[in-house]
């Protein structure tokens, strides 16, 4: 009893201070984005004026404008690509070529991003040398290169929650007539929408965060936030930046709250609709 | 001398009848392992018909195999004279029911039974008619705009035995159907089955490994083991006559001795066994060799117990001494040593009503077993 | 056969046969095409690619646009052909530099991922173990950093290990230095980086995998007489060694690559083979080194990719 005691103290201290490891800088930059005082750390008293700097500058919100264009296409069509992959790898049983596909919508999660980034820049400067295009960098070799990698993200959603879910479903549905593509938008698809949203959401995320592959990819004209905020920030600190970042985590964690509130709700909602059932039968 | 009366409950005793289900020589196979093993089986229409056997004899791949799920390996499954060996699950005129029921859980009830139908391209009204129908059978009309994690585990199964049903296969196929269900569903589940089954005449192939269930359920009993089928018979047959230790272990309990054949003749054989010393007399023939080791097999049920020794020594006849009592309320099961130390299990019916609160028979008491002739069953293999 | 309805309007009645029968091959080789999508595009976007770059890594470099010598000019000189194959990969191998970084980026990521197992694995093991509504709560909280936005993360490190950053900031406050300490652009701040950065992506596999863990083994080890330590030693540890490979190569492998970490945080003081290659490819214009950096790179880490892969197929199929 005393040494499971002494474990579980364990437990909390080391998860407390990791949490603390993880949260503490996000926290300051907050606080500092506050800051009157154009030297970050120094302080300087309350004020919100990086914040009116920041709605000022035409090419932030050039640049958030260009990240979320490229997010929202690249989330939709790796979306789309991912649950392809993710299905015919679980459901499909052997084919030609398996092997190299399954290494193919692996490998990108965890390829370093400067291989992906410099790999499809050479590939869009031969292509543009074989047959004239893509002849302008920018919005459409982003996205391209995004999708690319945000679909195996979304592949290994899928699939996990393919190989979760029995074969049974789609057995009884093509027992009672229901022809192989039937099963699959019928059951199938429903099933795993919600791992469908969840990939849209995670390629979303990653095709906002991406700055290595969007450099390499990328054409004059075409900035994206996370390089706009890399060659700003890499020369020293700035507040204006403090203040777009409070602004992402405020968002992100309005959604990620939001998110983990409904599905808690929908949990319990389930669990007393179980315990009714039962109580009737 | 044929009694035509007799085939319409036995259709698999008439030379004239065409087996609805036939399977010949149909095998599979997963890699080096042999699931089912060159079975030939014929399953006549209105049959209930169960495949008994303990976890891995191969039914539920034959099950499967009927139902289009697995290809067969070699062989052949014809149904109602149809050539469906390869035919896909979608286009058989067969339906399963899944031992896990597998009911769509982001469908209703109502659209979980109108599936199939909606697959058949029938037409709307036809089809609420239809699921209303079928609904109204299995008392879930109430239920019927539910989804199925707010259902009972009772309810589940009677929305999968509809939607099964409701595209009037001519097969039914069951997957353990009552595995999940506790004891008093179970019974209750038992008889609603079978009610239903004589009401649509749908032919049932049941998969189960309780052999109650099998027994209470089946018009016929396949017993399989290791791919092969052991003994295909109705109840009272596999029961009464096994071909088998097997089958006689495996359905109920068999109390076997091993001796050897002292005397055939064409209407009895005699049968002596050296531990116990027993000699059994069987009141009917059989082709076999005087000389030849068998077993011979009593059901606990078919043995007397008495407290007064016989008047004189015969066949089939016993003493023992009481090693332990099983008091039951309506029977009792004695556990009596014979011999060195053999057991022998009986089952008695307490028949009478004892005064006070003791036991017919006692631990230790000395008792005297004896059974019919026509009780012993002889086994070769 | 021709249908007496067809001979009509021939044109648009093989404009709607075709379809049709188009339309019919889709739908009996569905299979086919769900399989070929996003094989085809994988192909072409992320295969061929490596080629490219294999190619260019063996040509010379060259002031032009691309900085390359074009390709097309090769296939007529055979003997320089066999001279370029070399040159570059030799380079690398004789510059000290590219050597140093090498090693410097893999010792970086090992002791970064080893700092990660131990500090994720408490804490995933943690989350298992907790109520169910905290468990929920912790798992949120791990996420949500994971959601935002990394360079932001990073750049907040910044702020924190600067010389008048909040850590010397705190530590004059309290007495305890009288000079800021150098935190920031030193080998410490970008292993903090890394471990930063990372740390959800040990935990979430860790955590996966623990959730899927038997708690009745425990207690079937408890009650045979082992004492708590005894049971994690000899029966939960072992068990979670799936997670821990696969968490570890999550960290590992991408932070070898790592470049902005090493950049804004390493400054120019730590030697991260991403930077390097960055350098070369940006500042340097130098795609032909850069092109072998990216080959020789892909050639240390393939063995912990497919290590990777292959405990991921394992589990798929579990």
């Amino acid at each position: 009893m005393q040494n499971s005691g002494q474990r579980s103290r364990f437990l909390i201290t080391t998860t407390c201070f990791g949490l603390a490891f993880l949260y503490i800088p996000m926290v300051l930059l907050i606080i500092y984005s506050f800051n009157y005082s154009k030297l970050v750390p120094v302080w300087g008293g309350w004020s919100i004026r990086w914040y009116k700097v920041l709605f000022e500058s035409e090419d932030v919100w050039e640049a958030v404008a260009l990240s979320l264009k490229v997010a929202t296409v690249n989330a939709c069509f790796a979306t789309l690509l991912g649950t392809l992959a993710g299905l015919a790898l679980v459901r499909f049983g052997s084919f030609k070529g398996r092997t190299l596909f399954t290494g193919m919508v692996t490998a990108p999660l965890v390829m370093p991003e400067v291989i992906t980034g410099l790999s499809l820049l050479l590939l869009f400067i031969t292509l543009k040398e074989l047959i004239g295009w893509p002849d302008k960098r920018g919005f459409t070799t982003i996205t391209i290169a995004h999708i690319t990698f945000s679909m195996a993200y979304v592949a290994v959603i899928i699939q996990s929650r393919l190989a979760g879910m029995s074969q049974d479903l789609e057995e009884a549905a093509q027992d009672l007539g229901a022809k192989p593509f039937r099963v699959m938008t019928d059951i199938t698809m429903p099933l795993i929408a919600p791992g469908m949203l969840a990939g849209w959401l995670l390629a979303f995320t990653l095709s906002l965060d991406d700055l290595i592959i969007a450099t390499f990819v990328s054409g004059p004209g075409a900035t994206t936030m996370p390089m706009l905020i890399y060659s700003r920030v890499r020369l020293g600190l700035r507040p204006d930046i403090n203040a777009l970042a409070t602004i992402i985590i405020v968002v992100v964690a309005i959604g990620v709250i939001l998110a983990g509130w409904i599905m808690f709700r929908q949990q319990k909602r389930r669990e007393l609709e179980l315990a009714m059932s039962s109580e009737e039968a | 001398m044929s009694n035509q009366a007799n085939f319409v409950d036995r259709p698999w005793m008439d030379p004239e009848a065409k087996p609805f289900i036939r399977v010949q020589s149909l095998s599979k196979n997963f890699g080096p392992f042999t699931a089912v093993d060159s079975v030939d089986l014929e399953i006549y229409q209105g049959e209930l018909f169960s495949l008994l056997g303990g976890s891995g004899c191969g039914k539920t791949t034959l099950l499967r195999m009927l139902a289009g799920f697995e290809t067969p390996s070699s062989g052949t499954i014809y149904i109602d004279g149809v050539d469906m060996t390869n035919v896909p699950p979608y286009e058989r005129p067969v339906n399963m029911m899944f031992q896990s029921y597998a009911l769509f859980p982001h469908m209703t009830v109502e659209n979980n039974v109108a599936y199939g139908l909606k697959r058949d391209g029938i037409d709307k009204g036809e089809i609420k008619r239809r699921v209303d129908e079928m609904l109204a059978m299995v008392e879930l009309t109430q239920f019927s705009k539910r989804k199925p994690h707010q259902l009972s585990g009772g309810q589940k199964q009677r929305v999968a035995l509809a939607r099964s049903l409701v595209k009037q296969p001519k097969v039914l196929l069951l997957d353990e159907p009552l595995g999940a269900l506790d004891k008093r569903l179970r019974e209750n589940t038992q008889f609603e089955l079978m009610n239903i089954q004589e009401k649509l005449g749908v032919t049932f192939v049941v998969v189960t490994h309780d052999q109650e269930e099998a027994m209470t359920l089946s018009t016929r009993i396949a017993m399989m083991e290791a791919g092969r089928f052991m003994q295909i018979g109705t109840p009272t047959e596999i029961y009464e006559f096994p071909e088998s230790r097997l089958v006689a272990n495996f359905i109920g309990s068999a109390n076997m001795f091993e001796g050897r054949v002292t005397e055939n003749g064409p209407d009895h054989i005699i049968v002596q066994s050296k531990e116990p010393e027993c000699e059994f007399y069987i009141d009917h023939g059989f082709a076999i060799q005087e000389g030849t080791r068998v077993w011979t097999a009593i059901r606990p049920e078919k043995i007397r117990v008495s407290k007064t020794p016989p008047e004189s020594a015969e066949p089939n006849q016993l003493k023992g001494t009481i090693d332990d009592i099983g008091y039951l309320g309506k029977l009792s099961t004695y556990r009596v040593r014979v011999g060195n130390d053999t057991i022998i299990e009986i089952t008695s019916p307490n028949l009478s009503r004892p005064r006070d609160g003791s036991l017919v028979h006692d631990w230790e008491d000395e008792i005297y077993l004896s059974w019919d002739a026509s009780s012993v069953v002889v086994l070769t293999k | 056969m021709i249908d007496t309805d067809e001979i009509g309007n021939p044109a648009a009645d093989i404009n709607s046969s075709l379809k049709k029968r188009l339309f019919h091959t889709l739908q009996h080789n569905w299979k086919s095409v769900v399989v070929f999508v996003p094989y085809f595009w994988l192909l072409l976007f992320f295969f061929a690619p490596f080629f490219i770059v294999l190619k260019i890594s063996m040509a010379e470099p060259a002031i032009a646009s691309p900085p390359f010598q074009p390709m097309t000019e090769w296939v007529d000189d055979g003997v320089v052909q066999i001279k370029l194959v070399f040159e570059n990969f030799v380079y690398l191998w004789e510059d000290d530099l590219y050597f140093k970084t090498y090693i410097n980026s893999i010792k970086i990521s090992s002791i970064s991922t080893l700092i990660c197992l131990l500090i994720g694995y408490p804490m995933a093991y943690a989350i298992v173990r907790a109520s169910h509504t905290y468990k929920h709560i912790l798992l949120m909280l791990i996420i949500l950093p994971f959601w935002t936005s990394f360079l932001l993360r990073v750049y907040a490190w910044m702020g924190l290990l600067a010389d008048q950053g909040t850590i010397n900031n705190v530590l004059i406050f309290l007495g305890l230095i009288d000079d800021p300490v150098r935190l920031l652009y030193t080998p410490f701040a970008v292993y903090v980086g890394i471990v930063y950065t990372y740390l959800p992506f040990m935990i979430l596999p860790l955590y996966a995998n623990m959730e899927k863990l038997d708690g009745s083994l425990r207690e079937a080890a408890a009650d045979l007489g082992a004492k708590p330590v005894t049971t994690f030693l000899t029966v939960t540890l072992p068990l979670t060694i799936p997670g821990i490979i696969a968490g570890s190569l999550l960290v590992f492998i991408p932070a070898t690559g790592e470049f902005v970490i090493p950049d804004l945080l390493g400054g120019g003081n730590v030697l991260m083979i991403g930077r390097l290659l960055y350098n070369e490819f940006t500042a340097n214009h130098d795609w032909p080194i850069a092109s072998a950096v990216a080959i020789i790179l892909l050639i240390v880490l393939v063995l912990p990719m497919m290590l990777y892969q292959h405990t991921q197929g394992k589990q798929v199929e579990s």
